[in-house]
C-alpha cells in the first residue's frame, strides 16, 4: 500500500474541498428535486408515481450532504495522498483528443494517440516509438474487431488502407476475380 | 428431473466444443486480468460485454462466468509475487503470501493457492448446483415486495455495513441510484433526468460506467500517485512443489475456506473479500504455528484462497435465482443476461433450463482448465508482471475506450466515458468505495419498479411491506445491517469492518 503523505494541514480543521463534495452532494439532490417536479404524477389514483422515487432519493442526498458537510468541519474524512497533476492531463487530454478525432480521423489514429499520451502520462516514453506503436496496436485490434467480430468502429484512412490491401491481396491470391490477372 | 440429471444434461452443453472453447478464453482472460494490476474481473466482463453482443448467448455467458473464476486464481498470484493484490478478494493473501515468496517458498504458496481454489471451486460449485434449485422453489412464493425489501437489503450490505465509513458508502450508493433514475421512466413514458438530450433517454449504460469508473478512474489514480511505490518481482525460486508437511498443513484450511467463503458469497452481503478475513482469522486461532502467521503460514494463504473462489461460486446464487447481485462483477453479469433479453431469476430455471445448467457445469470444466493453466504455465502469467506501466496502462485505455465505441460509437458516449472516469478518480481520491455505485445504477431501477408494483397491488398503502413476514424480516435485517455497524464505529470498535472495506470486485 502507498504510505500517506504528510500533509500540511493539521486534524481538526474543515476540510475544505471535503466541504466541496457536501456542496456537490446537495447541489445534485436539489438538481434530481428539481427534475422531479417538471414531472406529471403518473394518474389521479397513483399514489406512487415517477416523482415519489426522485425525491425520495433527492432527500437522502440532501441529508448525507449535510452528513459529509459536519464530517468535513469536523476534520474526520480520510486525509488525501499528494496527487500528480501532469499524468492526470495527460490522460484526460489523450481522451479528449480521441473524442474529436474518431469521427474524422478514424478508431486507429485517434486511439493511438490516446495510447502514446497515456503512456507519456507514466513515465518518460519516446513519443514517436509511443504513437507508431499506439497506430499498430490500434490498427490490429480494428481489423480483428471491426473485421472479423463485426463490431462498428469508425474507419479513417488507415483503416480505409487496410481494405484497400485486404482487397489488392484477395485479388493477387485469386487471378480469376480480378483484372490484376 | 433431479439436480443430478439436470447437472448431467448442462454438462453435454458445457462439453460441446465451441462452449470448451468459450470457458477457455474465459479463464484465460480471466486470469490474465487477475494478475495485472489495475483491471479486475469486473472491468474485464464490462469491457466484453459490448463485443460480445453479437455471440451466442450461452457462451458469452460461459465466457464471463469463467473470467470471475479467473481472476479469483489470477489475484494470487499477484499477491504472492508482487505484494499488489491484483483484486480486492487477495488482499488477505498477500499477507502470508509475499512473505513466503520472500523466503523462497514462493512456489508452495502459488501451488497451495492454486489446489485451494481448485477445491473450493469444485466443492462449491457442487453446493451452487443443488442449493439453487431450492432457492427457486422459494422465490416462487417472492412477490413484488419481498423483491423490494431483498433489494433494500442488498442495497445496505453492499454500501453501508462493511468498508470504512457508513458515510462514504451510502453517498456512492446514492450516486449510482441518482444515475439510476436517469432515461424514461418504464410506466408513464416520462423522461427523467435527461435534460431534453436525446443521448439519455435510454439511461445510464452500465458497461460505461463500470469501464469508466474501474479502468479509467484507476489509470488516472495510479498516474495520479506517481513513482511513490517501487514494486518488485519475487522470483519463484526452487520448487513449484508442495511437501508432505505442506499438504497435511493445507487440506483443512481449504475446506474451512471453502465452508467459510460460499455461505458468504450466497447470502447478499457484498463481495469475495469478506470471507477471505474471516478465513485467515479462523486459521490464525485455529493453527499449530501461530508464530509463524505474519512471517508466511501457508495456512494463510489456503484458506482465504479457497474461501474467495466458495465466495465467487456462492455469489451466483442469489445472481441466477433471484437476479440479485451482490458484487460489482456480478451486476454486470447481470447486465449480460440482459444485453441477450434475459432475465436471471426462478423463471429462467424452467424457461431456459439448458442455459443455466449449462453455464453451471461449465464452472466445474473451468476449474479443471484453471488449475491446468496456473501451475504449470505459472512462469507466463509471472511474465504479464513485468509490463512496464505505461505501456500497460496505455493497453488498458484503448480496450477501455473500444468497448465503449464498439457499443456505442458516439462522441457522447466517449464524453460519459470521460466523466465518470474523472468521478471514479475523485471517488477513490475521497476514500468513496466504488461497487455500490455499480450496483446502485443496476438495482436501482428494479427497486423502484418492484416497489411501484407492489403499491399498486396495495393502492398505495405503504403498510403492505411490513405486513409480509419475508419481507418485514427482510426490511428489518436490512435496517440491522444500517445501525448495528454505525454504533460499532461511533463506539470506535470499526477496525475489523475497514478491514473489510470492499473495493474493486
Amino acid at each position: 500500500m502507498i504510505e500517506p503523505m504528510a500533509q500540511t494541514t493539521p486534524k481538526r480543521r474543515p476540510d475544505w474541498a471535503a466541504l466541496l463534495v457536501a456542496a456537490g452532494l446537495l447541489a445534485l439532490g436539489a438538481l434530481v428535486a428539481w427534475d422531479a417536479s417538471r414531472l406529471g404524477s403518473g394518474g389521479a389514483y397513483a399514489r406512487i408515481g415517477p416523482q415519489t422515487i426522485p425525491y425520495a432519493i433527492a432527500v437522502c442526498l440532501a441529508g448525507l450532504a449535510v452528513w459529509t458537510a459536519i464530517e468535513a468541519a469536523l476534520g474526520e474524512f480520510p486525509q488525501r495522498e499528494q496527487q500528480d497533476k501532469l499524468p492526470i492531463l495527460w490522460i484526460v487530454g489523450g481522451l479528449v483528443v480521441q473524442m474529436a478525432l474518431i469521427k474524422f480521423a478514424g478508431f486507429s489514429i485517434a486511439t493511438g494517440i490516446l495510447f502514446a499520451m497515456t503512456a507519456r502520462g507514466f513515465g518518460r516514453v519516446s513519443i514517436p516509438k509511443a504513437l507508431l506503436s499506439g497506430f499498430l496496436i490500434s490498427a490490429a485490434v480494428w481489423f480483428v474487431f471491426a473485421r472479423l467480430l463485426q463490431l462498428t468502429l469508425p474507419a479513417g484512412p488507415i483503416e480505409r488502407l487496410m481494405i484497400e490491401g485486404a482487397k489488392l491481396l484477395a485479388t493477387a491470391f485469386n487471378p480469376q476475380a480480378g483484372p490484376a490477372a | 428431473m433431479d439436480t443430478f440429471a439436470l447437472l448431467m444434461q448442462g454438462l453435454s452443453v458445457a462439453a460441446q466444443p465451441i462452449n470448451l472453447l468459450y470457458a477457455l478464453v474465459g479463464v484465460t482472460l480471466g486470469t490474465a486480468v487477475g494478475v495485472l494490476p489495475g483491471i479486475g474481473p469486473a472491468t474485464t466482463v464490462a469491457l466484453l460485454l459490448p463485443v460480445t453482443y453479437k455471440l451466442d448467448p450461452a457462451g458469452s455467458l460461459i465466457m464471463f462466468a469463467g473470467i470471475y473464476y479467473g481472476g479469483m486464481y489470477g489475484g494470487s498470484t499477484t499477491s504472492i509475487l508482487l505484494n499488489t493484490p491484483g483484486e480486492s478478494a487477495s488482499i488477505v493473501t498477500a499477507l502470508e503470501g509475499n512473505k513466503m515468496a520472500k523466503a523462497g517458498r514462493g512456489g508452495p504458496a502459488l501451488a497451495t493457492a492454486a489446489i485451494g481454489s481448485f477445491v473450493a471451486g469444485l466443492i462449491a460449485t457442487i453446493a451452487l448446483a443443488f442449493l439453487a434449485p431450492w432457492v427457486v422453489k422459494f422465490a416462487l412464493a417472492f412477490g413484488p415486495r419481498e423483491y423490494f425489501a431483498l433489494m433494500v437489503l442488498a442495497f445496505v450490505t453492499v454500501s453501508a455495513a462493511f468498508g470504512d465509513s457508513t458515510l462514504r458508502g451510502l453517498v456512492s450508493l446514492f450516486i449510482g441510484l441518482t444515475l439510476g433514475i436517469v432515461g424514461i421512466d418504464l410506466q408513464t413514458g416520462q423522461a427523467r433526468m435527461s435534460f431534453g438530450i436525446p443521448d439519455l433517454l435510454d439511461g445510464v449504460e452500465v458497461t460505461t460506467l463500470a469501464v469508466a469508473m474501474f479502468a479509467i478512474g484507476e489509470t488516472l489514480f495510479v498516474a495520479a500517485q506517481g513513482k511513490r511505490a517501487p514494486e518488485t518481482v519475487e522470483p519463484v525460486r526452487g520448487s513449484l512443489w508442495m511437501n508432505a508437511s505442506d499438504w497435511a498443513r493445507s487440506w483443512k484450511p481449504w475446506l474451512r475456506g471453502t465452508i467459510i467463503g460460499f455461505p458468504i458469497g450466497a447470502m447478499p452481503a457484498g463481495g469475495a473479500e469478506i470471507g477471505t478475513f474471516f478465513s485467515y482469522a479462523a486459521e490464525k486461532k485455529l493453527s499449530k504455528h501461530p508464530e509463524e502467521f505474519g512471517n508466511g503460514a501457508i495456512e494463510g494463504v489456503a484458506g482465504p484462497e479457497a474461501a474467495n473462489n466458495a465466495s465467487a461460486a456462492g455469489t451466483l446464487v442469489p445472481l441466477l435465482t433471484l437476479g440479485l447481485p451482490t458484487s460489482a462483477t456480478a451486476a454486470i453479469m447481470l447486465a449480460g443476461f440482459q444485453q441477450y433479453g434475459l432475465q436471471p431469476g426462478p423463471l429462467l430455471f424452467t424457461s431456459n433450463p439448458q442455459l443455466v445448467w449449462g453455464l453451471i457445469a461449465s464452472l466445474l470444466i473451468a476449474n479443471l482448465m484453471l488449475i491446468v493453466l496456473n501451475l504449470p504455465l505459472i512462469g507466463l502469467w509471472v511474465r504479464l508482471l513485468t509490463i512496464p506501466k505505461p505501456w500497460l496502462y496505455a493497453g488498458i485505455l484503448l480496450f477501455a475506450t473500444l468497448g465503449t465505441i464498439g457499443a456505442n460509437p458516439s462522441v457522447f458516449e466517449l464524453g460519459m466515458l470521460l466523466v465518470f472516469g474523472l468521478l471514479g478518480y475523485g471517488l477513490r481520491l475521497f476514500h468513496f468505495p466504488i461497487a455500490p455505485v455499480v450496483v446502485g445504477l443496476i438495482l436501482g431501477p428494479m427497486a423502484e419498479q418492484q416497489l411501484r408494483r407492489a403499491l399498486a397491488i396495495s393502492q398505495g398503502d405503504f403498510g403492505v411491506l411490513f405486513t409480509s413476514p419475508i419481507s418485514a424480516t427482510l426490511l428489518a435485517l436490512a435496517a440491522l445491517a444500517l445501525v448495528v455497524p454505525l454504533v460499532l464505529r461511533i463506539r470506535g470498535r470499526g477496525q475489523l469492518l475497514a478491514q473489510i472495506a470492499s473495493d474493486a470486485d
